[in-house]
């Protein structure tokens, strides 16, 4: 078995923008769903009375602890007037808001007592103690978990195969199916899923210097 | 101005406060004594409305804070009236808790900006003026982790001030301070003292501060007042074997 470079140069093209215009999109369209999702229910889990509060915690942990590949197929034949694409942003999303509303969680929780109390003791309406005090003090503590959850999506977004939503992996198999070759796609795909990692990685350090304070 | 009606707190099964009337007129300034865990810190957070009240009242003005009574019954005040009655106390903790993410100002000018709803030059110059009394004019673009203890628990005092709370709650504010900066803030609530008339609730264990500014001491031992005096008889000759051991102790 050898690597036809030729080959593998000739199907790059093709790779690449399955990868752009679906892989990276669904990523980064996933992961603001995800953080703006996840910031919601962490909110919600601290300010919500326990008779809406104890039904969402429920429903978090339930999404959280099924498959990812279930819950796009669930979702794809349930509502079938939605395009696979908009089913697997959507899906991904939602699934990985439920670990972002963790890290969240656990980010506003870092925050010391004497921060709410001062608030209180200033009179803050809520909306204010949670945009000007306690948020941008928990997204500190936050902020390199949600960057790893979002690489940790970027990674399962080859299970959209399962409802043939054409991602890097998808567009690679089927190279593959055409050719009979698959070492050069799935060589191809690997390697543009490490490329595009790192600096991912190194976005996500800038955004954090950004967050100091 | 700040009355305690039959006020009980308990913690779980602990009883902290049973049956507690004491009352503040305005303007005074009332020092609390007593050895720990007399209740001195809950009776300051029951009125900054920081733990829960388990039975009885607390009127600020008249004016019921967290519990009222309605058809002869006690019913929870509801918080848009808690929050418009708590408007008018500020506290200064021993921890300063000052917001780390913002600059010195912008502690001082976020509640009355958006609370009392000022505009944010009118803010910004009251906040210089404050922090001009409390000596600090150069360190307003400063962040709290760049100050000292000292220098943060005097932009906590400003922070308070900005407010213009009519009653000011101090809970032993130099007690996390290194002895050498302890003069500085003890000096700055003199001169707020002595430039306003703010009702003041002090704890502390300065008792030469607590001499110098206020009106009248209480004594408390297992959340009661166990004797009441101004501060030269207190301090000089107190009624009670137990509080003569205290000062002694603490003196
Ligand atoms: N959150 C809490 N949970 C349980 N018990 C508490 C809590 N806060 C205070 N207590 C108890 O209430 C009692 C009174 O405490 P408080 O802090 O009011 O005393 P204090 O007079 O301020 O003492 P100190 O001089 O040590 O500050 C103590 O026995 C304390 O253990
Ligand atoms: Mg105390």
């Amino acid at each position: 078995m050898s690597f036809d470079w030729e080959f593998a140069l000739q199907i790059l093209p093709d790779l690449l923008e399955a990868f752009v215009r679906i892989t990276l999109l669904v990523t980064v369209v996933g992961s603001l769903t995800a953080a703006v999702l996840g910031l919601v229910w962490a909110i919600g889990l601290r300010s919500l009375p326990a008779w809406v509060g104890r039904p969402l915690s429920f429903v978090l942990d339930f999404i959280r602890m099924t498959p990812l590949p279930i819950q796009l197929l669930f979702v794809y034949y349930t509502f079938n007037n939605l395009s696979a694409l908009s089913v697997g942003i959507i899906v991904i999303g939602v699934h990985y808001s439920t670990y972002m509303a963790e890290s969240y969680r656990a980010g506003i929780e870092s925050i010391r007592k004497g921060q709410w109390e001062a608030a209180t003791a200033l009179s803050l309406p809520p909306h204010r103690t949670w945009r000007a005090v306690i948020l941008p003090q928990a997204l500190r503590a936050t902020l390199p978990s949600l960057g790893n959850w979002a690489i940790a999506m970027f990674k399962d977004t080859p299970f959209l195969i399962v409802i043939a939503v054409p991602e890097l992996v998808t567009e690679a198999k089927e190279i593959g199916g055409r050719t009979f070759s698959y070492v050069e796609p799935f060589t191809l795909a690997g390697l543009i899923f490490l490329v595009a990692s790192y600096p991912t990685a190194v976005l996500m350090r800038k955004l954090e210097n950004r967050l100091a304070y | 101005m700040i009355r305690f009606e039959d006020v009980v707190k308990k913690f779980g099964d602990t009883t902290v406060l049973e049956g507690l009337s004491f009352a503040v007129e305005r303007g005074e300034r009332v020092t609390l004594i007593g050895p720990s865990g007399s209740g001195k810190t809950t009776i300051l957070r029951l009125l900054m409305t920081l733990e829960h009240l388990t039975d009885g009242f607390i009127y600020v003005d008249g004016d019921p804070l967290t519990h009222e009574l309605r058809g002869g019954k006690r019913v929870e005040r509801r918080p848009k009236d808690v929050t418009r009655i708590r408007r008018r106390i500020g506290m200064v903790f021993q921890q300063f808790n000052l917001f780390p993410n913002m600059t010195v100002i912008d502690n001082i000018t976020e509640a009355p900006v958006h609370v009392l709803g000022q505009s944010r030059e009118e803010a910004r110059q009251r906040a210089h003026a404050l922090l001009d009394q409390v000596g600090l004019k150069h360190r307003a673009g400063a962040h709290p982790m760049e100050l000292s203890g000292g220098q943060q628990q005097r932009v906590a005092i400003a922070r308070a001030l900005a407010m213009d709370p009519e009653v000011l709650l101090l809970d032993e504010v130099t007690s996390a301070l290194d002895p050498e900066l302890v003069n500085d803030v003890l000096e700055v609530l003199r001169e707020v003292a002595r430039t306003t008339d703010i009702t003041m609730l002090i704890v502390t264990h300065e008792m030469q501060f607590a001499r110098d500014v206020s009106n009248r001491v209480l004594m408390f031992d297992h959340g009661h007042i166990l004797e009441e005096a101004a501060p030269d008889v207190m301090f000089t000759s107190p009624e009670h074997e137990r509080t003569r051991q205290f000062l002694q102790a603490i003196l």
